[in-house]
């Protein structure tokens, strides 16, 4: 295959989009699925490990301790993003700690730092969610639609 | 009639301007690639003591163009020197702007991506063999962080890169250019046209640069007469090294032979299998702080005397890429000689 000056541009276009998709590196993607579930299950081990230990010292129930066990991990993920240590993590771990609340505390944190020089309204304020906004829209948005599915399917039962 | 006008794209200068002073600075990640005690000044962090990536970033430009006088002699303030000419990746050229404020003398900001280095180049030394100027100062910079937040992620946010995205290089370079004097001369330029070849990935910048990069050079090549070997060493601006290897394939389909002699900065600036770089730098920075800090001064040490810098620019914004946009793409090649 040659691309030569003369052929028309959507065919120079596509000529050379297949060109760099056949010669693109690929990400490791066995490494990073095996790394995604190995740090996703130390995750929520880790998290495991904090629901007993607020059952036993608050004596509530397991459910009950859900709670206070999710703002135990956004704050060390936001502690770990703080300290600098998050982001070196989430280069080998990925998805798996992308996906849980650690991720979603991650990006919370790290906009909120980068934009805090541009001040606490516009700034902090402003662009906090920049990267959470998507995630909270969505998430609202699928549990609605999720909400409206399982009412209708009750009322026909 | 345009007599200095030898093709469509290339000019040749009647009197080579002379590149009287040069000097790059760097950021802590340069500092530890293979061309850390090449250059002129280096950072042990990225925020060099100052409250944010911005400040920092236009200390560095300023600081480049300081020991860039310095070496061509000229020490009055405000310098002696008859126009600025700068550029840098942030909006609204803050960096180059706020510099300009600084220098104090008449300033004209250009924006090129990172291209922007051989642009500069190209119009200094047009203004002086076009008997604008005497002397003119040329300085761009770029700043992993202060670059990061605008065209990517918060620099805290954890993700993994693809392999082959890019790493803004830190830093600056800064150039004097004179009418006489004694350094290498800029002998020839070839003015980029804006290419798109449907790449739409901002990660993927080297692929969408390196139709530019091939284009120019082509071009360059037919206007001039010279052939590949002609020069001692041809280096495209950051391609790094998947758009390097794009190049080259690219070059081939030409029946052009990049080998050997020719190399990409956004490679020679870091240690691909040591630094956690991907696949190389990128950023205005990139050919600057190689070019100044490493090459002229190979020039001066007599190893090169004919050398191509071929600056590539990918032409993209957040907004554009945001609205599906492909990446369009520019490089200027620079013809230095000893």
């Amino acid at each position: 295959m040659t691309i030569r000056e003369g052929t028309s541009q959507t065919t120079q276009q596509s000529l050379y989009r297949r060109m760099v998709l056949k010669a693109e590196p690929g990400p490791p993607r066995l490494r990073n699925a095996v790394m995604a579930f190995v740090s996703g299950g130390l995750v929520c081990m880790v998290g495991e490990g904090i629901t007993d230990f607020w059952e036993r010292v608050l004596r509530i129930s397991h459910k009950q301790a859900a709670d206070p066990t999710v703002a135990t991990l956004i704050f060390l993920a936001s502690l770990l993003t703080g300290l600098g240590y998050f982001d070196k993590l989430a280069r080998y771990a990925g998805a798996g700690l992308a996906v849980p609340v650690t991720g979603f505390a991650n990006a919370m944190t790290a906009s909120a730092m980068e934009f805090k020089r541009e001040g606490l309204i516009f700034g902090i304020g402003g662009r906090m969610f920049q990267l959470a906004g998507a995630v909270i829209v969505y998430g609202v948005v699928t549990a609605f639609l999720v909400g409206i599915i399982t009412g209708i399917v009750r009322l026909v039962r | 009639m345009a007599t200095k006008r030898i093709g469509p794209q290339t000019v040749r200068f009647d009197r080579p301007p002379v590149i009287i002073g040069a000097a790059a600075v760097a950021g802590p990640e340069e500092a530890q690639g293979p061309l850390g005690h090449e250059f002129d000044q280096t950072y042990p962090d990225l925020t060099i003591g100052l409250s944010s990536f911005e400040k920092a970033e236009r200390q560095m430009m300023i600081d480049a163009c300081r020991l860039a006088l310095r070496r061509a002699g000229i020490t009055e303030k405000p310098p002696a020197v008859d126009y600025f000419l700068a550029g840098d990746l942030l909006n609204q050229l803050i960096t180059a702007s706020f510099s300009g404020l600084e220098i104090g003398v008449p300033m004209y900001g250009l924006y090129g991506a990172c291209s922007t280095f051989s642009e500069a180049l190209a119009i200094g030394a047009k203004l002086i063999d076009g008997g604008f100027a005497d002397r003119v100062l040329c300085a761009v910079s770029s700043h992993v962080g202060s670059a990061e937040r605008q065209y990517r992620y918060p620099t805290e946010y954890g993700s993994q890169k693809k392999p082959y995205a890019q790493h803004t290089v830190t830093g600056a370079g800064a150039v004097v250019l004179a009418a006489s004097g004694t350094g290498p001369r800029i002998t020839y330029c070839t003015t980029g046209k804006v290419v798109d070849y449907g790449v739409a990935d901002p990660f993927n910048q080297g692929a969408a640069m390196a139709p530019a990069a091939v284009d120019t050079i082509e071009a360059h090549l037919r206007e001039t007469g010279r052939s590949v070997e002609d020069y001692d060493l041809i280096v495209t601006g950051d391609l790094a090294s998947f758009g390097y290897e794009m190049a080259v394939k690219l070059a081939a389909d030409r029946n052009l032979r990049l080998a050997k002699n020719y190399r990409d900065c956004g490679v020679m600036v870091y240690d691909l299998s040591r630094q956690n770089v991907n696949a190389g730098g990128s950023g205005c920075a990139s050919s600057a702080i190689v070019t100044c800090g490493h090459l002229l001064k190979e020039m001066a040490r007599g190893r090169l005397r004919r050398l191509l810098v071929v600056a590539t620019g990918a032409l993209f914004s957040p907004t554009s890429f945001q609205q599906g946009e492909n990446i369009p793409t520019i490089a200027h090649a620079v013809a230095v000689e000893a």
